[in-house]
């Protein structure tokens, strides 16, 4: 009767375990749900599409992240002190603007933020996509989604 | 705790109940990891948002939002993120301004728009909208600083206008009416437009 013997004495303890175990079970699943459950796609609202030159000068179009920016700036240091105006595709801004320390050259210069050599982490963009703010209402509400071939 | 819980089970009976429950929790935890591992693969939000090019090479040195977003107080909109509140309460500090001569002007004052048709009131706060913006950013271009003096349409700001040109586009969208439409007309008392400021 050893081994029934081993499993009287093995019980009262799992039961208490396992009940413990349930709760710290409950932390990763939680967890889980609060990661997965915040559906990320929402997070890119307002990511800026900016494909005035890209696509004809055979780079990927610039993708602008508001989410990523605003951490680190209120919107007047861009929209105020750098003139952006509130339009996607708006403010006309080219390389060379940029490489003379207009609009994201004012940080994207090697002193507030990494310097423009940096090509692939701003012109990120599928080829084709239209200029846009992502996720937008007028985006949503006043015109269907343009194929990427509209341009 | 440890104390009574050492008491109750008694010594080595205790560890030999421990180790299916460890077997189980590893294997569990296995599992879970693996789950969310193959999920957070198959679901990384710029390989799916129509918007990255996955063959661009920088595609996996962009940082994606859930990592720097999840510490921010949650929302159920926009980017998901309060983000008046995560100013607030000091988790981000972000810079106000690059121009040294920049005046940083935090204006306390609330406006209450009455001509909302049969929905509630409008309470605009100018205190959240100031502690992100420069007055020259609304004011006069966009809203004339005269209480009144710009017609505003919901129909207009659906379409991208007044309010609309960052509600609906980067600030809180246009799905939230109640957050702007936020007086009971049957239970305001006092004055439309400008409020008095509360003293704190």
């Amino acid at each position: 009767m050893k081994h029934r013997n081993r499993v009287d004495m093995a019980w009262p303890g799992m039961r208490r375990a396992v009940f413990r175990g349930a709760y710290l079970l409950l932390v990763p699943i939680l967890l889980a749900v609060v990661v997965l459950g915040s559906s990320p796609a929402r997070a890119e609202y307002a990511d800026i599409v900016i494909n005035n030159y890209s696509d004809a000068a055979g780079m990927r179009p610039a993708i602008f992240p508001h989410w990523f920016h605003r951490i680190r700036f209120r919107c007047k240091v861009c929209h105020a002190d750098l003139g952006f105006k509130f339009k996607a595709g708006g403010n006309q801004i080219d390389m060379l603007k940029i490489i003379d320390g207009e609009f994201c050259g004012a940080c994207h210069n090697g002193e507030i933020a990494w310097t423009v050599d940096n090509c692939d982490f701003c012109h990120s963009g599928k080829p084709g996509t239209p200029t846009q703010v992502h996720g937008s209402t007028v985006q949503k509400l006043a015109k269907p989604p343009q194929p990427p071939a509209a341009k | 705790m440890m104390a009574t819980a050492t008491i109750r089970s008694g010594g080595p009976q205790r560890r030999e109940g421990r180790l299916p429950l460890l077997l189980l929790m590893w294997l569990v935890g296995g599992l879970l990891s693996m789950v969310h591992f193959v999920d957070a693969y198959a679901a990384d939000v710029f390989a799916n948002d129509g918007l990255h090019d996955p063959q661009g090479p920088a595609f996996m040195e962009l940082q994606r939002p859930a990592e720097a977003l999840a510490v921010l107080p949650a929302d159920t909109a926009g980017n998901k993120v309060l983000w008046v509140k995560a100013l607030r309460d000091g988790l981000i500090k972000p810079r106000t301004n690059i121009m040294p001569e920049t005046k940083i002007q935090i204006l306390d004052m609330d406006i209450i728009f009455s001509n909302t048709g049969d929905n509630d009131f409008v309470r605009f706060p100018h205190r959240a909208h100031t502690e992100w913006l420069d007055c020259a950013n609304c004011h006069e271009e966009i809203f004339k600083t005269k209480f009144g003096a710009t017609p505003i349409k919901m129909s207009a700001i659906l379409e991208g206008k007044f309010c609309g040109k960052c509600h609906g586009a980067v600030a809180f969208p246009l799905s939230e009416c109640a957050r702007c439409h936020s007086v009971k007309p049957a239970s305001f008392r006092g004055q439309f437009g400008v409020q008095p400021v509360e003293k704190k």
